[in-house]
Parts: structure tokens; C-alpha cells; sequence
């Protein structure tokens, strides 16, 4: 149950979107949430969407995957739609007692579903492609200017490794432990929701525990390794720009200099 | 009529994904009630996928499983009474202890278990002294203790059930060779006090040849062998083919069977051993020199 998380999960691959430069991956993908917002009109999100198949049949992610995404904000979706119907006023399309359905209020209600849809997948898109540690590399490298401001860049890079990395081996201590109390008796999944609360305490204690326990060896591990911190470190793999970067780079962004400009284009169009 | 009773019991782990591998599978035994039961098996074997079906914390695949006669899975909702029964220790059962004082973790299985309090405090101070623990450490922090305490604190909280069938896996890894010896001569002495059916898991054929009446023999999922202890020892060689590590004395006496002496291969403790080698010798004719 706890192993069916799938948020942030990679799916290695051979695409050339798996072996794009993460940082190249990592600006365009804020440059598309970016863009779904200034293109938030009928023709800029036809062509974010389209933009996205393209991105998926590429980088050969099946598409199903988005559902499963997906599912998790699925509540909140639903919940700013039903706002939206309900309390967007402009020209009434339906009347009944004191609800009134606006052509406005629809209008919101489809552009935001297919804004949410692409935003949550096009992020995806980027952590299925990118395994988490060349993904906070880049982030590394992307944040190296802060450095000059005395900001704990490598340190923050490097917290954020550790995190990723102890996910799953704090879930199957989780399970474990889970066991360990259920084989005395203890009652994880019935009982009212204080008595649940309650009943996590065993679990949760323990799990600090051996947390902290973790830290404490991976500390010293380390030190051991005679890790200083980032100054003067170097890599393995050292991440350059490609010629095959630069051309997606470019392509990505004329795209979305298109999707920006949809809103004129859309005025100028005669409709 | 046997405690423990299993039914053609298979495990997949991840059914139905692509990468579902079988843990146990079609396994047929049964355990008898006070008997002192050793499993051994390579690693990843499914010596603790099996064991955890005991106490109903996994639920077989396909198969049954029967504890004192009664299939536990007939009546999903009723599995907790089945986790009283049997007790189960886990493997490095000191990562599951948290409470404030050693006494409230050990009381933590009779709490839940709903006894009147002067049951649990009796339960408890039995579980206590069984595996050694003084009156004055109760009120300590189990965190305080060094590993070998500790575990012997988690040990007491599964014996404080007083379950029918005690489950134990690995009760002795990574405890130094004092730390070992203790803890299993704990487990049996209380095994013949209480006449407690014991399952013990390990890695070393030393213990269980040390322990157990009758041993299990595990290999990729299957029952390899289940059998008296000197039984399954008398086909030392197999175990060695199955990837299995017998008792430095079984080497010795497979080595001088090979070197053609008339010796057999079924010894598995020192004394016998000796016996035997004094055995082997008279009918050699001369009186032992050495």
C-alpha cells in the first residue's frame, strides 16, 4: 500500500528526452507552467496540449500514466469546478431556483481543467524522464549564482539527494515496523480516527528513531569519505549542452513564444 | 492435534504486476503441539514470508492455513485473536520498541490483548525475569539500553502475550557470540518451563542443531526437508549441495568419511562426536593412543 506511491517516480529510458540536459528540462518546464498561464485562451492551450502528446509519443511515457498523477488532486479539481459553475456571473445558459450556470462560468471550468491537466503532467513529464539525482544536480549547477550570496546552495542540493534517496528505505522501515506492532496486537486501519491517531504513536516513535539513527551513520559515513562540503568538489559526470539540447532547447521555445503570443493571434483572427 | 497447519500455502508477492516473484510456494506442513521447531533455508528462501503467515499478517495467495484446527482466514475480521496466539518476533525486534520505560513497552501486547491490570503486571514481571531482566531496570528508558538488552526488552514484550506459538526470526543476529548463547538458552528454558511451542529461524546450524527436535529445510520457496533434527543431519551432504553451512563438527566427520574412515555423517554435536570417535577407533582394533 505505502509502495504505490507514484509521484516523482522516473521511468528510465532511451528518448532523446531522457538524455536532454536536466537543466535545459528543468528551465523549459517552468517556462511551460509559465506559459499556461500567459496563453490561458482557447488556441494557446490546443497548442500546450498539443505540445505535451508530441512530449509523451517521444520520450515513449505511456499516457495512462498521467491518470494515475493525476488521481491525487483530482478533489480540487472538482471542488474550484463546481465554484466556478456555480458563482462565475455573466450571460445565464441554465436557470433553476437559485442556481445559475454562466457561458463564463463553462468557459473557466474548461480552460482550468486543461490548464491543471497540463500542468500536473507536463511536471510529471520532467520527473519521469529525470532520475531525482541528475534532477537536483541540476538544480545545483542552476542555483550556483546564490552561492555568491551566501546562500548554502551545495548544502540544500545536497539535503535534498538524501531526502530522495532515504524515501524508500523510510517506507520499507514503515512496513516493518508496522508489522512488528500488529504481531502485538496493535489496530493500524480500524478504530475512530483519535483512536487511529493514537495507535500511530508506536509507529511513529520508532521511526524517528531509527531516523535520526540513520543520519547520525550516514554522517559519519561521510566524514569518513572526508566530505567537506561543496567547495572544490568535482563530478563524475559533468553536465555539458549538446548539440541535441541546443535544438530542442530553441524548438520548445518558439513554441512557446507562440502560446504566449495566442492571445493576439486569437484577436487578430477573424472569428 | 497440530498447532500450526498448512495447506498447499503459497505467497506471490506483487500478484498480478509484471516482476510478481513467488516467496513460498505450496508449502504442506505441521507443527505439533510443544515441539521446539528449527527453519533454516538460504537467504531469500521465504523462511520469513512463511513464518509471518502465522500470525495472520500475511494473507497466503492460495492455500490454507489451520491454527489448533481453526482456518484463520475463514473470518477476516477476527485475524487479531490469531496475532495473540502467536507470537511473533521479528527480525531486530529492538527497532520496534517506544515507549517511555521498559515496563509500559513490554505491557504494551497484554494491554492491547484487554487483560484486567493485575494480570498484565503479573504477565509482565513473568516476561521480565524470563529473559533476565531485573526488577530495578522497569522503569528505566529502553533507549538507554545497549543492543543486547534492548533486544532481549522486545523479546519479553512477545513473550508477555503468552502466546500459544512462539515465532521467532533470527532472535540472534548481530548480537556478539555471549549475546547469542544467552538469548537462545533463554528461549529454552522457556520452552521446557512453559511448554511454549517454538519456531526459531536462523542462519547457523549450530543453533538449531543445538535447539530444535525437529528441523525445516527451506529452499526457493519449498520444503527441502522437515524432519528430526538427526534425521536431516544424517544427510549432512545435502545440505551442503543446497548452499547450507552444517556445524563445524558435521564438516569434520563428512571430510573423514571422504578420507575413508568408517564413520557417520549424521553428528552434529560435540559429544556425540566424540562418542563416535571413540567408537571408530575400538573397532579399528587398537585402544586410542591419542
Amino acid at each position: 500500500m505505502l509502495k504505490d506511491i507514484t509521484i516523482g517516480q522516473h521511468f528510465p529510458g532511451e528518448s532523446v528526452i531522457h538524455k536532454m540536459d536536466p537543466r535545459a528540462k528543468l528551465i523549459l518546464t517552468i517556462a511551460y507552467i509559465v506559459m499556461l498561464f500567459v496563453g490561458s485562451n482557447f488556441l494557446g492551450l490546443t497548442i500546450s496540449v498539443l505540445f505535451l502528446v508530441l512530449a509523451y509519443g517521444i520520450s515513449q511515457i505511456p499516457l495512462r500514466l498521467i491518470g494515475k498523477s493525476l488521481k491525487p488532486i483530482l478533489p480540487i479539481v472538482i471542488f474550484t469546478a463546481l465554484l466556478n459553475l456555480f458563482f462565475v456571473p455573466g450571460t445565464p445558459v441554465f436557470q433553476w431556483w437559485i442556481i445559475t450556470i454562466t457561458k463564463e462560468g463553462l468557459r473557466n471550468i474548461a480552460i482550468m481543467t486543461v490548464r491543471i491537466i497540463c500542468l500536473i503532467a507536463g511536471t510529471s513529464l520532467l520527473t519521469y524522464t529525470t532520475s531525482p539525482i541528475v534532477l537536483t544536480d541540476a538544480m545545483e549547477r542552476l542555483m550556483k549564482p546564490l552561492a555568491k550570496l551566501h546562500l548554502p546552495v551545495h548544502e540544500l542540493a545536497m539535503m535534498m539527494t538524501i531526502a530522495l534517496r532515504f524515501i524508500p528505505t523510510l517506507i520499507e522501515e514503515t512496513d516493518k515496523i508496522m508489522s512488528a506492532q500488529k504481531a502485538r496486537g496493535a489496530e493500524l486501519d480500524t478504530g475512530s480516527l483519535k483512536d487511529r491517531v493514537k495507535a500511530l504513536v508506536p509507529v511513529l516513535i520508532p521511526l524517528f528513531i531509527s531516523a535520526f539513527r540513520r543520519a547520525d551513520e550516514l554522517a559519519m559515513a561521510m566524514e569518513c569519505r572526508c566530505y567537506h562540503g561543496g567547495e572544490g568538489r568535482t563530478r563524475l559526470k559533468e553536465l555539458k549542452l549538446g548539440g541535441m539540447d541546443v535544438v530542442l532547447t530553441l524548438s520548445c521555445t518558439a513554441i512557446f513564444v507562440l502560446i504566449g503570443f495566442s492571445g493576439r493571434i486569437m484577436t487578430m483572427l477573424p472569428l | 492435534m497440530s498447532v500450526i497447519k498448512t495447506e498447499n500455502l503459497k505467497y506471490v508477492y506483487g500478484a498480478g504486476l509484471p516482476g510478481a516473484t513467488t516467496a513460498v510456494n505450496g508449502i504442506n506442513i505441521e507443527i505439533e503441539k510443544g515441539e521446539f521447531v528449527g527453519v533454516i533455508g538460504p537467504t531469500g528462501c521465504g523462511k520469513s514470508t512463511l513464518i509471518t503467515h502465522f500470525n495472520g499478517l500475511l494473507r497466503p495467495t492460495e492455500g490454507k492455513l489451520y491454527i489448533d484446527g481453526v482456518d484463520i482466514w475463514a473470518e477476516p475480521s477476527k485475524i487479531r485473536q490469531f496475532r495473540f496466539k502467536v507470537g511473533l518476533v521479528f527480525q531486530y525486534p529492538e527497532y520496534q520498541l517506544f515507549e517511555e520505560t521498559i515496563y509500559k513497552d513490554i505491557s504494551f501486547g497484554p494491554k492491547n490483548m484487554g487483560l484486567p491490570e493485575d494480570e498484565i503486571h503479573a504477565r509482565v514481571m513473568r516476561a521480565a525475569k524470563f529473559v533476565g531482566l531485573s526488577q530495578e531496570m522497569m522503569e528505566r528508558s529502553p533507549f538507554e539500553l545497549s543492543g543486547g538488552q534492548k533486544r532481549r526488552v522486545a523479546i519479553a514484550g512477545v513473550l508477555a502475550m503468552e502466546p500459544e506459538v512462539l515465532v521467532l526470526d533470527e532472535p540472534a543476529a548481530g548480537l556478539d557470540p555471549e549475546g547469542r548463547e544467552m538469548i537462545l538458552s533463554q528461549v529454552k528454558r522457556y520452552h521446557k518451563e512453559t511448554g511454549t511451542t517454538v519456531v526459531l529461524v536462523s542462519h547457523s546450524m549450530e543453533d538449531i542443531a543445538k535447539f530444535a527436535d525437529r528441523v525445516l529445510v527451506l529452499q526457493a520457496g519449498e520444503v527441502a526437508m522437515f524432519d528430526r533434527t538427526e534425521n536431516i543431519f544424517a544427510r549432512a551432504d545435502e545440505l551442503v549441495e543446497l548452499g547450507l553451512s552444517v556445524p563445524e563438527v558435521t564438516k569434520i566427520f563428512l571430510k573423514m568419511k571422504e578420507l575413508g574412515a568408517e564413520v557417520p555423517t549424521d553428528v552434529y554435536t560435540v559429544k556425540y562426536a566424540r562418542d563416535r570417535i571413540l567408537e571408530a577407533l575400538a573397532k579399528k582394533g587398537g585402544a586410542p593412543h591419542a
